[in-house]
């Protein structure tokens, strides 16, 4: 909301030199957040003065063009120029080249003289042009920057304006005038005006405040006026559409005469542009009193006024000149010829005000904040009026913005207005609250007397009424937010002021430390970043196929991803099921800015859709539902496992003297992975995988003792690679982190350590090829028995000396037993057991 | 070398001058040997089987008798000296040689590579553990949720009227089809909701998690962010708690000198509610309050949506933002420093904020 401060001054005692930074200050304490200033010197510097054209010499060019040279008076005849400056002519006459062609001799002006800036730092100076030395600029709306319009010059008659010549323009125009923009929150309609906010002004400052509500006489009642229904058959929530609908008729006006400045002035600062009298009056009432109203040209209205919800079928074509399909939702206003507006919303183009119309009808109704709420987001029209409605405007203000705009109709538009005017409809029950005595000194912390509560609610325009507990406060009307004790609390804590509230720190039962989850995800983490990786994050959007190609193979089904009604992009429309898109997103983003050597990982959650996915409707608010409406509400959400990716690319460590970085390569991968399941004491169990992101034979499958599957690490597809423009060998891991703490120890048992002396041996074992070594190590251990305490692998060989489709695996044994020295005969036989088991299972063959 | 000294005539054992002068010969030559090469052959020289000495030792056993002792003592000490001569200047040249290869194994540390990567944390994951930190250590405990939630968590039961406008200034990302009510969570509040119907009370926690909105990324929106939320339900807690607690917490955020201020806002899930901004001495362009986060008094109505009698128990919550906490915290200029992903954005930070 802006409020331009010449208009706040007529109703709040705002001093005379306060600047709009000052008047947000104040209102900031009553909780109006700043949000801008708007000044139109801040861009614009006179001297500005109206001017009147002496001469107009019509000079043709060269380039086809017509130039007019004229003699432009900017002093009355007889007195002397008193401004001085380059380019200032002491005759009081200056000659300017002007290229419009929209004015005569004899018009008045406005003239920028030499020394003057408009907006966009245009300094105003003499210079030569066209053969003419021209001193100054006659002037647009445009080129002063408050219009649009640069069909021409601003020709002061035309906006009814016949001001003495050397007048300073820009007091003429209201340019020295200033907006304040404070955020209004969505509770407080009210301060959708100026009324509103003159009020919290004075609640902030401690002054007085007039309303301009009590500036309007408006008849008791009204009677007799143009006639008006209103028929809701389909209210929202059972509250009706529309619930009064004052009607008032003005004949004889003048529609075509131009809006004073002073108005157009104030509107434009508050951010609308002037369009034609009576539209700008009625959106002036609306600034003013916060009360939306609509001119109707009634020689154009045919019947009855009808309040009532569309029709099946029913359009309008609406003052945007779009036809508008309707629903059986909106509330309209109708005549005999069908839909004349959506209430509250946008007129329609039928009955719209224009230069021909004479006789107008005033509409100031009362809608239902819900019904245009959904009117307006159906038909995507944010405007003014149901901005206001929205929120909820004073029920009580209707008659008296009607009156306020046949007042400036006939002031203003030359208009007369009918006695007789239509007011229709039942004003809600007013709200009363009980007020506990002590309540608010509990809820807020600060102890209120007595004085405190009932001066800051009666301030507030609330009647209050002592009783034997406390109070009976009674909100005002145009206080819809005031509903229970708690909101009257805050509202006696702004005014009182919140900085009064005092600072207790309240000590919670003793707490039981981070979730084991918690220290678990924290320990992964900080691993992975001790081991050298660097933390990144990336947004959880990705595409389908993203999805398709990252996602967990699944034998058959089709890959489900959560998709997004409205994403901020259709391409990335999709929740990822797999972290590794967004992270190889951000090893691209990072490559094409010069670092080829990355080790990037990224945790968080995945989103697994599962069929039935949410709920079909949601309990109301206020009430807790029950436990198996609940239940329905947690089973509904999907699957959210919090998952560990890894890309790997480049080398592990940067170049340096005496130093040859290592290529990060496929194991890499198995070993972060490796990694991961050591510090959380889980193992994780490395398979040959097959996976479509990964290379078919440089992939592994993670899995857990159980043998439920975790995750997959290896070297990314080449083909992936490719199309992703990712350095070739690139390689990434995603592991289920979830699942990996889920399977970490409760408790871990001591073992017992044997100091006697350690038996190696050695084994080379010739196997197939496609043998895994796990598999064969796994049967060294099984068959060496309970004196094995380690076996490794420690080379795999193929080539000379090896048959053809064979390998050779070297392992190292270390024995050693708990109570006594081996003997080189049982190391021996021990070996030769797990030797055989190896034979057995895999045909291997000692080298 | 050779191993005798040629032309030298056996002394006698008996005669001093002539063993003195063999000792001062040797010890000469010893000390004379400048590499533990030369001194092995001055030892063989003066020492060995055929040096004048051991040859001269050699003739005692043909002396007579009255003479043995004599020239037995004479020997014995001579030799003494030229074997302690001998090794202390072993242990000269070898301590010599010891310090020459040291020095020739001198290397230019500033040329040292680095082999180890320094690894970083995001700072928004530290910043997010930190601030855990200081709660727990006061006894509140860490609640978390889905980040796809249930519309009635993330509004209905936090009091956002159906139709309130409040709800469509939340810029919602809805899960397809709307008709399962499901979104994703604008707020962390529904972390509060989720932990009032299944926590015990009274209630101490703290939800940090990501949100989402429909903002486009520029230098200061981003459609992901991060919040931390706090959320206290017990008996008679007022908005001083909820001040109190805000202060304790940017002490120890900010240092002692930290200063909050509260300026009335509106929530639908809290009356009161309040603007909490920050004192920044340090702020670009000179000190200023920032905005920080929000604040207030749970609405009745949302206790209520979790089965708590607002009769006996009130609480208060609060929200920050932590991209918005670091960025003034740590002076980033630019959201999406924080949201690229770029390395060096992380590894600036390492491990700490």
């Amino acid at each position: 909301m802006r409020i331009p401060l010449s208009w706040l001054r007529e109703f709040a005692e705002v001093p005379a030199g306060a600047t709009a930074e000052e008047v947000m200050t104040e209102l900031v304490k009553v909780g109006f957040e700043e949000e801008d200033v708007h000044r139109p010197t801040d861009t614009l510097q006179g001297p500005i003065v109206v001017g009147q054209v002496l001469s107009l010499v019509k000079e043709p060019q060269t380039n086809g063009k017509t130039i007019n040279w004229c003699q432009v008076r900017v002093v009355p005849e007889g007195q002397e120029q008193t401004l001085t400056g380059k380019g200032i002519d002491p005759s009081g006459v200056q000659g300017i080249i002007c290229g419009a062609h929209n004015f005569v001799e004899g018009d008045k002006v406005v003239v920028t003289l030499p020394g003057a800036v408009l907006p966009g730092n245009f300094h105003i100076s003499a210079r030569k042009t066209y053969g003419h030395l021209s001193a100054g600029m006659i002037a647009s709306v445009r080129e002063l920057g408050i219009g649009e319009d640069h069909d021409g010059i601003l020709v002061l008659s035309r906006i009814g304006l016949d001001p003495e010549i050397g007048t300073d323009a820009m007091e003429l125009l209201g340019l020295y005038d200033e907006a304040a923009e404070i955020n209004v929150t969505p509770d407080r309609g009210y301060a959708f005006s100026i009324r509103g906010v003159a009020r919290e002004y004075a609640h902030a400052t401690g002054t007085s405040f007039t309303d301009p509500a009590s500036r309007v006489n408006a008849p008791a009642e009204l009677s007799g006026g143009y006639g008006v229904k209103i028929n809701d058959d389909a209210p929202i929530y059972g509250k009706p559409g529309c619930d009064r609908f004052v009607a008032r008729t003005v004949r004889g006006v003048d529609a075509t005469r131009p809006t004073p400045p002073w108005m157009v002035s104030r509107l434009r600062l508050a951010g609308v542009r002037s369009i034609s009298l009576p539209v700008d009056i009625s959106n002036y009432v609306m600034f003013e009193l916060g009360q939306p109203t609509h001119c109707y040209d009634l020689d154009k209205l045919s019947g009855d006024i009808v309040v009532r919800r569309a029709l099946a079928g029913e359009k309008i074509t609406t003052l945007d000149d779009k036809e508008r399909a309707l629903d059986a939702e909106d509330l309209l206003i109708t005549d005999a010829s069908g839909p004349i507006g959506i209430a509250g919303v946008m007129g329609g183009a039928a009955t719209e005000v224009g230069d021909s119309t004479s006789n107008i009808l005033v509409e100031a109704a009362h809608f239902d904040e819900v019904s245009i709420a959904r009117s307006r987001r159906r038909h995507k029209l944010p405007s003014e009026a149901s901005k206001r409605f929205e929120r909820g405007v004073d029920w009580h203000i209707a008659d008296i913005a009607a009156q306020r705009v046949v007042d400036l109709l006939v002031e203003l538009a030359g208009g007369t207005a009918d006695e007789a005017g239509t007011d229709v409809g039942t004003a809600p029950d007013p709200v009363t609250i009980e007020l506990p005595a002590a309540f608010a000194a509990a809820r807020i912390g600060i102890d209120f007397t007595e004085e405190q509560i009932v001066t800051s609610l009666e301030d507030l325009g609330a009647a209050v009424v002592k009783n034997d507990g406390g109070w009976s406060v009674t909100a005002p009307s145009w206080r819809h937010d005031l509903e229970t004790k708690e909101d009257l609390s805050e509202e006696i804590a702004r005014l009182v002021g919140y900085d009064q509230i005092p600072a207790t720190l309240p000590v919670a039962p003793p707490g039981r430390g981070l979730t084991r989850v918690q220290q678990q995800r924290r320990r992964l983490i900080q691993a992975l970043a001790d081991a050298g990786l660097t933390e990144v994050l990336s947004y959880p959007f990705v595409s389908k196929a993203a999805n398709d190609t990252f996602g967990m193979p699944e034998e058959g089904a089709a890959r489900s991803a959560v998709k997004l009604a409205n994403p901020i992009s259709e391409e990335q429309g999709f929740l990822r099921t797999s972290i590794l898109p967004g992270l190889i997103e951000v090893a691209k983003r990072n490559h094409s800015r010069g670092f080829r050597d990355l080790a990037l990982f990224e945790s968080g959650l995945v989103f697994l859709p599962a069929e039935g996915m949410g709920t079909d409707s949601i309990p109301p608010l206020g009430v807790k539902p029950a436990d198996e409406v609940l239940d329905r509400l947690y089973d509904g959400v999907p699957a959210q496992p919090f998952h560990l990716a890894v890309v790997l690319t480049g080398h592990d460590s940067p170049a340096a003297a005496a130093h040859a970085p290592r290529v990060w390569d496929w194991a890499d991968a198995l070993d972060i992975a490796r990694l991961a399941g050591d510090v959380l004491g889980v193992e994780v169990v490395v398979s040959q995988g097959s996976h479509q992101a990964f290379h078919p034979g440089r992939a592994a499958k993670l899995s857990l003792r159980t043998g439920e599957v975790v995750g997959y690490a290896g070297e990314l597809h080449p083909k992936l690679l490719a199309a992703s423009d990712m350095p070739a060998r690139s390689v990434a891991l995603e592991i289920n982190a979830d699942a990996l703490f889920e399977a970490a120890p409760d408790v871990i048992v001591a073992r017992h350590i044997s100091t006697f002396p350690v038996a190696t041996q050695d084994v080379a074992l010739v196997v197939p090829a496609e043998v895994p070594a796990d598999d064969v190590l796994a049967a060294l251990r099984e068959g060496a028995g309970e004196l094995l305490e380690d076996v490794a692998l420690f080379d795999v060989y193929a080539g000379k000396g090896i048959e053809e489709g064979k390998k050779s695996l070297a392992f190292g044994l270390r024995f050693r037993a708990d109570d006594r020295t081996l003997t080189a005969d049982e190391a021996s036989a021990a070996r030769e057991g797990a030797v055989a088991l190896a034979a057995e299972r895999f045909g291997a063959v000692q080298r | 070398m050779t191993e005798t000294l040629p032309g030298a005539a056996i002394p006698n054992p008996t005669d001093e001058a002539a063993i003195t002068a063999a000792v001062d010969q040797a010890t000469a030559a010893i000390a004379g040997a400048a590499t533990l090469d030369e001194l092995k052959a001055v030892r063989l020289a003066h020492t060995g089987e055929k040096s004048p000495l051991s040859l001269a030792n050699r003739e005692i056993g043909k002396l007579p008798k009255d003479q043995k002792a004599v020239a037995g003592k004479l020997m014995g000490a001579s030799r003494g000296r030229v074997n302690k001569a001998l090794a202390d200047r072993t242990a000269e040249l070898e301590a010599e040689n010891d310090a020459r290869i040291l020095l020739e194994e001198t290397v230019d540390v500033t040329a040292a590579p680095r082999r180890r990567r320094a690894g970083a944390r995001h700072p928004l994951s530290t910043l997010q553990d930190r601030v855990a930190d200081i709660f727990v250590g006061m006894g509140w405990e860490i609640a978390e949720g889905p980040e796809v939630e249930s519309e009635w968590f993330n509004f209905d039961a936090l009091n956002f009227k159906p139709d309130h406008p409040a709800r469509e200034m939340q810029d919602t990302f809805f899960v397809e089809p709307p008709e399962a009510h499901l979104l994703m969570r604008t707020h962390t509040s529904p972390v509060q909701v989720r932990s009032m119907l299944e926590r015990e009370l009274p209630i101490y926690v703290l939800c940090p998690g990501k949100v989402f909105r429909t903002d486009e990324l520029d230098a200061t929106h981003t459609p992901v962010f991060h919040q931390f939320e706090g959320l206290a339900i017990d008996r008679k807690l007022s908005m001083a708690d909820l001040r109190g607690t805000l202060e304790h917490f940017a002490r120890q955020m900010f240092g002692d000198e930290a200063q909050i201020r509260l300026r009335p806002n509106y929530f639908p899930f809290t009356e009161p509610s309040a603007e909490l901004d920050i004192w920044h001495p340090g702020a670009k362009g000179g000190p200023r309050w920032i905005e920080w986060g929000g604040c207030g008094m749970v609405n009745p109505n949302v206790l209520r949506a979790a089965g708590i009698d607002p009769d006996v128990y009130s609480g208060f919550a609060f929200g920050m933002g932590i991209e918005r906490t670091l960025m003034f915290r740590n002076e980033v200029g630019d959201m999406r420093d924080m949201i690229e992903g770029d390395v060096r954005f992380s590894e600036h930070f390492g491990m700490e904020i």
